[in-house]
């Protein structure tokens, strides 16, 4: 696993997604600064941290979205690399469009600061693939623009073509109003590009990988990846 | 602006606050943003459509606003 984390001004969960991607792999990321205008030699998961590019200014991502690096992002995505992106690093793919929708304020207009519950929406995919389908596990999540939003025609593909990795639940796994904080459309929490390489969401699973941060719910995206990259 | 359709938190709020000072009659409340641009571009054509460029690639995001372009 040689994974490159991107660095936006503003940027500032890049090492704890470090740690994370260390645990698993052994590997230290590389922090890739956002005028670079290439990817290290060989690298094979592209992660784009949460933060505040930018400092959220004109819409969150839509800067960062620009920046010289998203070029040699983009070329990797489209020869099929695993991009993930968490918090600001979801909004910067839909941006760049990258993945389809964009995420609003938060439908109660606060800032979200508290753990949520998931449910594993498919367990076939590089990023899901150590969860059972239905799992629900625990994430911290902190963001203001968190609301998923996407017209009607692009949530019945995102539906009906399974492109939705995770959705906001009750500990039980209930898909439910009240799980629901940031008044997304279906729950959504993260989804996935056509050909399942691309994967956004907003909560930071990255957060709970390890017994001292008081879980490892989180594990398993990392653990993943980890796995389709040694398999692949 | 927000298109019609995505929800605007922020307008609700707005409207809260109008009602709460007193304002009645307002029935809905959309905010959105105001871009000023300075050009050099001095043909009235070219300065809208360079506009135009300017809000599709960047200063909108059409997935969930519009924009209209005016010359002052």
């Amino acid at each position: 696993m040689k994974s490159a984390i991107i660095v936006f001004p503003g940027t500032n969960r890049e090492r704890d997604m470090a740690i994370a991607l260390e645990r698993v792999s052994g590997r230290k990321p590389a922090m890739v600064f956002h005028l670079d205008t290439a990817l290290p030699a060989g690298t094979d998961l592209v992660v784009l941290p949460g933060g505040f590019s930018h400092g959220d200014y004109l819409r969150c991502g839509a800067m960062a979205a620009q920046s010289p690096i998203m070029k040699a992002v983009r070329d990797f995505a489209a020869g099929g690399g695993l991009v993930l992106g968490v918090c600001n690093g979801f909004q910067i793919l839909t941006e760049a469009g990258l993945l389809p929708g964009a995420l609003l304020r938060n439908a109660t207009l606060r800032f979200l600061s508290m753990d949520c519950h998931m449910r594993v929406e498919r367990a076939d995919t590089p990023f899901t693939q150590h969860w059972q389908k239905g799992a629900v596990f625990r994430s911290p999540m902190a963001h203001g623009d968190g609301n998923y939003f996407c017209d009607d025609t692009t949530l019945a593909r995102l539906n009906g073509e399974g492109l939705v990795a995770f959705r906001y639940a009750t500990p039980e796994g209930a898909i439910t109003e009240a799980a629901n904080r940031n008044g997304a459309r279906d729950n959504i929490a993260g989804i996935l590009s056509p050909n399942l390489r691309i994967c956004g969401l907003m909560p930071h699973p990255e957060d709970l990988v390890d017994p001292l941060m008081g879980g490892e719910d989180g594990l398993p995206l990392f653990t993943s990846l980890l796995d389709s990259l040694a398999s692949a | 602006m927000p298109k019609n359709g995505v929800l605007d938190p922020q307008g609700k709020a707005i409207g809260h606050a109008l009602a709460s000072l007193g304002f009645d009659g307002v029935a809905e409340v959309r905010a959105g943003k105001v871009i000023e641009l300075e050009l050099a571009e001095t043909d009235p054509a070219k300065a809208q459509a360079a506009a135009e460029e300017m809000a599709r690639r960047l200063l909108a995001n059409t997935v969930i606003e519009s924009f209209r372009v005016e010359l002052a």
